[in-house]
Parts: C-alpha cells; structure tokens; sequence
C-alpha cells in the first residue's frame, strides 16, 4: 500500500514534466490530423510560447509540412519534430483549410515572441500588447523569462501587465497593478488609466500604481535633464576651451573663433568623404580630430602672424578685425560648399541610446562628446602644465619683458598660442559635427555663449571654464521646461550680467599681478 | 588738440553743408514730372531715406565709441526699439483696416488669440506718446544696462561681448509669439501716419525730411556735446580712463550719460526707419546688424562725427550697389572692409584726407 502511494506520488509528481515533453510531440503530431483538430492543436501550441513550435507552424503555413503514413511529421529531408534526418520517401504534404490558416496567423504572430530576431520579437510584443487578452498570460511568462532586450521587456512587462488586468481573477489584476506600477513606463500609466475606468474596485490601488510611476518619471526626468545639462555644458566647454587660451590666456579677443569651430566641423566633413569606400572609412571620425586640429592650428598661426600681431594693445579694433575675418571665413564656405547643411555621419558605436540604472536613457554620441571634452580639457592641462611650450607661455602671459630676456622668442609663443587655441576650436567643431547641422553658421550660434562661459567662470582660468560650461549648461536645462529655450536662454544671460556686477572677474578671478592686465 | 584750426573747422563745415544740400536733392528731383531726365525714382528717395536713418545710428556710436570709448556692439538693440515704438503706433493706427478687421486688436494679435490689447501697448495710439516712448524705451535700456556695467567698471571689450549678448537676448525674446510684439513677422502693412497714407508721395517727401532734419539736430547736439567742456572729458575718458577718474570725476556718471543720450538717438532713427522702409521684425536685433553699423563709423572715421555719417552713406551705398548684381560677394567684401579698416585705415576715410594735407 505505502509503495502503491509513494508510486502514485512518484508517477504524480513527474506526471506534469512527461506531460510538457509529450505534450508537445502529442500536440505537433495532431497538426497531422483533421482540420478540426489541426486548428485546435495550432491554438495549443500558439500559446504555449514555445520556440520548437515556431519552425514548425511556419513550414506548415508555407506548406513546406509533410507527412509519412506513419504520422510521423516532416520538413524537406528531417524529422519535424526532433530534426534528425529522415527518409521522405512517400511522404505527402499536410494541407489545411482557411480556419487553419486563421489561426497559424494567431499562433504565428504569438509566437513570434520567441523568435530569434529582436525585430520579429518587438513586433509580436507590441500586437500581443494591443490585443491585451488574458489568454496570453502564459506566453507573455515564458517570453518575459528568456528575454534580455530592454526595449522588448519594456513592452513585454506592459502586455503582461495589461493582460492580468484583463482577466477575471481580482488577485491577478492586483499583481498587474503590481507590476505595472513597479515599471515606472509612462506607457504603464495608460495602460492603468483605462483600466481604471473598467475596475471601480481597484481605483484605490490604480491610483497608488499611477503615482508610483509619476514619481518614478519625475526622477528620470531629472535625471536626463541633467544629462542633457552635462551635455550642452560639455559642448560648450569644448566652444569655450579655445577662447579660454586666446582669450583667457593671451588677451586676444577673437570673434572669428566660432568659425574656427565651424571649419573644424567641414575638416571632419571632408575627411569623411576622402575616407569614403577605403578600409579607413570606419575610422574618419578620430582621424578627424588631429585634422581639424592641425588645419584650424595654420590657419590661426597664419592669422596671428599676418593680421593680429599687429593690432597688440589695441583689444577693440582686435574684435572688428576678427569679426571681419569671420564674416570672410563663413562667407567663403558658403560659396565652396552651399549653404545648405552637409552630411557627417556618426560612426556605428556611437549611434544609439544607452539605459543607465534607473531607466535614465542618454544617446550614445552625447555621452561620446562629454568623454572627448573632458579629455581635451585635461590635455590642454597637461599641454600648459608640463611641456616646454605651455612654460613659455605661462612665462610670456606673466611677464612678457622678462620673458623675452630669458631667450624665449616671444612672437613665436605668441603665434603658438593663437595657433593652440584656433586648433581646439577645430577638434570642438569635429564634436559639433556629431550633434549639429554642419553648415557655415555652425560656429555662429556657440560664439555668444562660449564668451559668457569664459568671462563667467572667470579669464584666464581652466577650472573656471569648466565649472562655468557645465554650470550654464546644467541652469539653461534645467530652466527649459520652466521658461522654454528662449526664455532659459534670456535668464541666463541677464543672470550673467547681474553675477558679472558681484564678482566683475568671474567665479575663479587671477590673484596678483596677473590680475592687472 | 592742435588739430583743430579754423581752416579745418570751416573745412567740416562745408563739408557738412555740402552733405545735405545733397540730401536735399533726391525729394526734390523726385518731385519732377516723371518725364523729366534729371527725375529720381521712388526706390531713390526710400532708399536714401533708410540711409539717412543709418546714418543717425551710425552718429550715436561714434558719439559713444569715437568719444568715450564704449564700444557697444548693440546699438541696434536701442535702434529697434525705437523701431518697434514707431511700429506699434502705426500698427494701431491701422484701426479696423487689417485682414480680421478688429477695431482695437492688430491682426497677428487676433491670429493668436488676444482678447484685449497687453496693458504696454496702451498709450500707443498717440502718435507724441509712442514718440516719446522710441527714445525713453532705449534710454532707459541703456540706462540700465551701463549703470550695470559701468558701476562694477566693466571696460572694453566686456562691454562689447555684453552688449552684444543683450541684443542677442533681444532677438530671441522678440521671436517669440508670446511677446506681443508679433513674433517671427514683426510689424507690416502699416496704412498711414499722422493721418497721412505711407504709400502717397508727400507722405514719402515729408518721412524724408523729418529723418534729415533729425540728422541734423542729431549731429548738431552731438558736436554740441564733443566741442564742450563735457566732450573733453568724454574724450580723456577714452585714453585715461582711470587717471580721470583719479583726478576726482565721476566717471561712471559721464559714461553713463552719454551712452543713455547715445542710445536715445539710435532709438530715434530706428523709429524714423521703421515708417520708411515698412517693417520692422525682430532680424533688426541680430548681432550682425549692430557690429554691421560700428564698421560704418570705423570706415568713415571714427571720433570725427562727420566721418559717422559718410561712413553710414558709403557703406551701405556700397552694399546697395554690390548686392544689386553680386550678392554673394558683399559679406566678403564687408568682412575684408572690417580688416582694412582696423589694419590701415585706423582713422577711416576722413583720416585719410587728413593725413594727405599734413
């Protein structure tokens, strides 16, 4: 008797595995059956969610399907059910009838969850999440466990959700509520409203779910707004970082920097194109950045030796002069290249979006650029901390006259400078080119802000040049949904003005005699 | 200043005499039967006209570059405001005449939904109060904005970048639709001023000559200012600004004073513009307009008041000519005009004549 029990518990307990295992086989053979039973067995297995019924219902929709006189199933020269190769001799094609073929689509697209291409899988997701039916339940828990996309899980967590809340059971509506204001999706929150509508009962608890994920909203939100804050702050620490020499630095105020900003985005342009169809196509866009470095680099060397260095001493007429060398600059790419915007494509790994905990999504080439401008800010340090050059120049802005005595070529680290300078607009631009329309304004919308930026974090100062990019950048972001672009962007610059009043020489002024100049 | 003799003196007279027996002759000639040889178009006088109103605008810079200094890359900031004064004056005097046919409310006003006029366009139906307003607006801009700047002694060319920030903010607040000043279109389609329609030829003859007389009071209160007691100071402020102020006078106050009057006059000839060219939209704020006029005096010769207005004259002749036939090439021209000027010609075109004599 004990042993009848344990063989029973035995046969009980194993029972519902031999089940699932024969269940299938039991279930693909009858698609060898009657219509009546086809049709039913395509239903079974449609929801079961499993992968091994894919292959099968598809080559059984193409008619690909055929079949021994044994029952056995085939596809071409193979088992259909184990894929061991069989003998198809004498086998004759399954056919089906229209009701059949109504349900395989059912199935088909349900099972398309389990399909190895994600596309296939995004599709079949957002269709089982229209149809918001109970009876996909067990699907949705299969696909939900071996799924690894976030964008699929995002709408494989909403149907299931939707789907629970469809059924009858107030426990597992309850759990889709659960789950669906756990997800923090802003989808999930329609999905519960108009659930609410139809669950008088589970108001109560719709409403906790709703307000779970408006917080859970409001914090990415911030999240991403700060995101985009560092963002805007990196591109105009990259507009500023220039300015930030020749400016800063040397005293010499160059409104044709924007340019020089624009020009490094056409140098990236055509390093692109030279770079078209050869095997270092992929590489255009880092072998850029030393272009563009270089071409501005001349082109600033040139510019100081043959027009500014005359013009020392003389800050206002050293504005018009660059301003005129800017308008000359844009205006003749405009006549080379159009006015219209040219094409710089991203390369492939920095397309895309990125999902930092907490569901914060960042596109990929905006968080490149924050990488490259912290990069190019702790070289241009280094540059002006620990080589030969950035000595003499440290040496020229202290002391000019006395620098001159001690050997060093003044009018050589003058040009070097300028030429320094000029070269980080360029590889700025090679970043803009990313995140911009390349077109001859390009560097005229950065130019304003970049010398807020400067005087703002302070002449002359790295530091202050990066906390004042990233500070304007954080404030115009965070002040966007408030006031919109336009007024954010009013907002600060009068906030500058008025911050100018307190500290006249920015937020990291020079102390000593430096300060004198 | 040993430069100025009497010889010279009475040079820039004449010169000046001559400059507008000049501009006397295109509303006169326009008069002519339109048979006459010697007639002068209606794009003539209008075109003229808008240079005589650049001209004002180029005098209140050098007032405030070529005497004190202050480099303001944002007069057309102060230039605009007095055209959007002017504007709104004429826009209410369209009455019930626009596309909707509103009694009160100017049509891009209906178009967004206003259901009463904002509280500062009251007033403006006055054409001595919208006046007023075209040069207190700028004014008071100013006013603010220098007592800012000056106070805290920001010279040079922070000053510049800040003016030039300010008109930038300008444009942007003037694009918006929500500002009430009709956005991206600005003002257009003005009927008539003073009851007289904009489109006859007295209205053109008298819009002329109002902006001519207002060049010559303009010029006279500005050589009034420079040749006193007060335009030497201007003037020592300019080379030794510190060392003025050391020698115990109120700097800030002098800076001020002149930037507010500076701007006072940009705003009058914006407002005399507006009637005579027909538009006025929020592109007048671009910073590229303002740095645009600073190259006319700095062309004509900055510091000479004279030099301002044929700087004005010559410039924008130039454009007017060069962008009839090659448009492409003027910014290119203009941008290497910046660089000449700033390189070789540090005292423009009245340097030149002088340089010639001595």
């Amino acid at each position: 008797m004990k042993n009848l029990i344990l063989t029973l518990l035995l046969v009980l307990g194993l029972a519902p595995m031999c089940l699932a295992q024969d269940d299938f086989s039991g279930t693909a053979l009858r698609l060898g059956g009657g219509f009546g039973e086809q049709a039913e067995a395509v239903e079974k297995l449609g929801l079961s969610g499993d992968p091994r019924a894919l292959p099968l219902l598809q080559a059984l929709a193409d008619g690909k399907l055929t079949r021994m006189a044994d029952g056995a199933l085939l596809i071409g020269e193979a088992d259909a059910l184990t894929g061991a190769p069989a003998n198809a001799a004498g086998a004759s094609a399954v056919r089906i009838n229209n009701r059949v073929r109504a349900a395989l689509r059912i199935a088909l697209g349900r099972l398309q969850i389990v399909s190895p291409d994600p596309a296939e899988r995004l599709r079949a997701a957002d269709g089982i999440l229209r149809s918001r039916s109970a009876q996909d339940l067990p699907l949705l828990d299969a696909a939900l466990a071996r799924e690894t996309v976030p964008r699929i899980r995002e709408r494989l967590v909403l149907a299931q959700g939707a789907a629970r809340l469809a059924s009858d059971d107030e426990a597992l509506k309850r759990a889709g509520i659960e789950s669906l204001g756990a997800s923090g999706f802003e989808a999930a929150r329609t999905v519960l409203l108009e659930a609410r509508a139809g669950n008088a009962a589970l108001a109560e608890a719709i409403d906790a779910a709703v307000a779970r994920i408006d917080r859970q909203l409001a914090f990415r939100r911030a999240g991403e707004l700060l995101f985009q804050g560092l963002s805007l702050g990196s591109v105009l620490l990259l507009a500023a970082l220039g300015l930030a020499v020749t400016f800063g630095v040397m005293g010499v105020i160059n409104m044709a920097h924007g340019e020089f900003v624009m020009l490094g985005a056409y140098t990236t342009f055509l390093v692109q194109e030279a770079l078209r169809g050869t095997p270092l196509a992929p590489w255009a866009l880092p072998l850029a950045v030393p272009t563009a470095f270089l071409v501005t680099a001349l082109l600033g060397a040139a510019m100081e030796r043959g027009l500014i260095r005359h013009l020392y001493g003389r800050p206002l007429e050293t504005l018009l002069m660059t301003f005129g060398v800017g308008m000359v600059l844009q205006q003749a790419v405009r006549l080379i290249f159009g006015a219209q915007n040219r094409e710089v494509s991203s390369p492939a790994w920095m397309q895309g979006t990125l999902m930092l905990p907490g569901e914060i999504s960042v596109t990929q080439n905006r968080l490149w650029i924050i990488v490259f401008g912290i990069a190019v800010l702790l070289l241009v340090m280094a540059a002006i901390r620990f080589t030969r050059f950035g000595l003499d120049m440290r040496a020229v802005v202290q002391n000019r006259r006395i620098a001159a005595t001690m050997g060093i070529r003044t009018g050589r680290v003058d040009a070097l400078t300028f030429a320094f300078g000029s070269g980080i607009a360029g590889m700025a631009g090679v970043a803009l080119s990313q995140i911009d329309n390349v077109s001859p304004n390009l560097g005229t919308g950065y130019i304003v802000d970049s010398f807020m930026v400067v005087v703002f974090g302070g002449v002359g100062s790295l530091a202050g040049t990066l906390i004042g990019a990233l500070t304007l950048g954080v404030v115009n972001k965070l002040l966007e949904p408030y006031a919109g672009v336009v007024l954010a962007k009013v907002a600060v610059l009068v906030g500058i003005m008025l911050f100018i009043q307190r500290r006249p020489k920015g937020l990291f002024a020079l102390k000593g005699r430096a300060a004198d100049q | 200043m040993p430069g100025i003799s009497a010889f010279r003196f009475n040079l820039r007279v004449a010169l000046i005499a001559l400059i507008f027996v000049l501009l006397l002759l295109p509303p006169l000639l326009n008069a002519l039967p339109a048979s006459h040889p010697l007639r002068v178009s209606d794009f003539v006088v209008a075109v003229t006209g808008k240079w005589i109103c650049y001209a004002i605008l180029a005098l209140s810079i050098d007032l405030a570059w070529g005497y004190a200094g202050i480099l303001s890359l944002g007069h057309g900031a102060f230039f605009a405001l007095g055209g959007y004064a002017m504007g709104m004056h004429l826009m209410r005097n369209i009455g019930n005449r626009g596309v909707y046919g509103h009694p009160v409310l100017p049509d891009f006003m209906v178009f967004l939904g206003y259901k009463e006029l904002p509280w500062y366009w009251l007033g403006f139906e006055y054409f001595p109060f919208a006046m007023l307003m075209a040069l207190l607006v700028p004014g008071a801009l100013a006013g603010l904005v220098g007592w800012l700047a000056f106070r805290s002694r920001i010279t040079g060319v922070y000053l510049s970048i800040i003016t030039q920030a300010m008109t930038y903010a300008l444009m942007l607040a003037f694009f918006r639709n929500d500002m009430g000043f009709g956005g991206n279109n600005g003002f257009t389609d003005f009927k008539d001023l003073l009851g007289v329609p904009l489109n006859t030829p007295s209205a053109r003859a008298g819009l002329y000559l109002a902006a001519l007389g207002a060049l010559l009071i303009t010029l006279l209160i500005s050589a009034y200012t420079v040749q006193s007691k007060f335009g030497r100071l201007l003037i020592a402020i300019r080379d030794a600004e510190s060392r003025v102020r050391f020698l115990g006078y109120d700097v800030t106050a002098f800076k001020l004073f002149v930037f507010v009057l500076s701007a006072m006059m940009a705003g009058l000839a914006g407002a005399l513009y507006v009637p005579i060219v027909g538009i006025i939209n929020p592109g007048e704020f671009s910073p590229g307009n303002s740095i645009e006029a600073v190259v006319w005096v700095a062309f004509g010769g900055r510091g000479t008041l004279i030099g301002a207005i044929l700087g004005a004259f010559s410039v924008n002749a130039l454009k007017t000519w060069l962008t009839s036939f090659a448009p492409d090439l003027w910014l290119l021209v203009l941008g290497g005009l910046f660089i000449i000027v700033t390189l070789f010609l540090p005292r423009g075109l009245i340097g030149l004549g002088w340089r010639r004599r001595s």
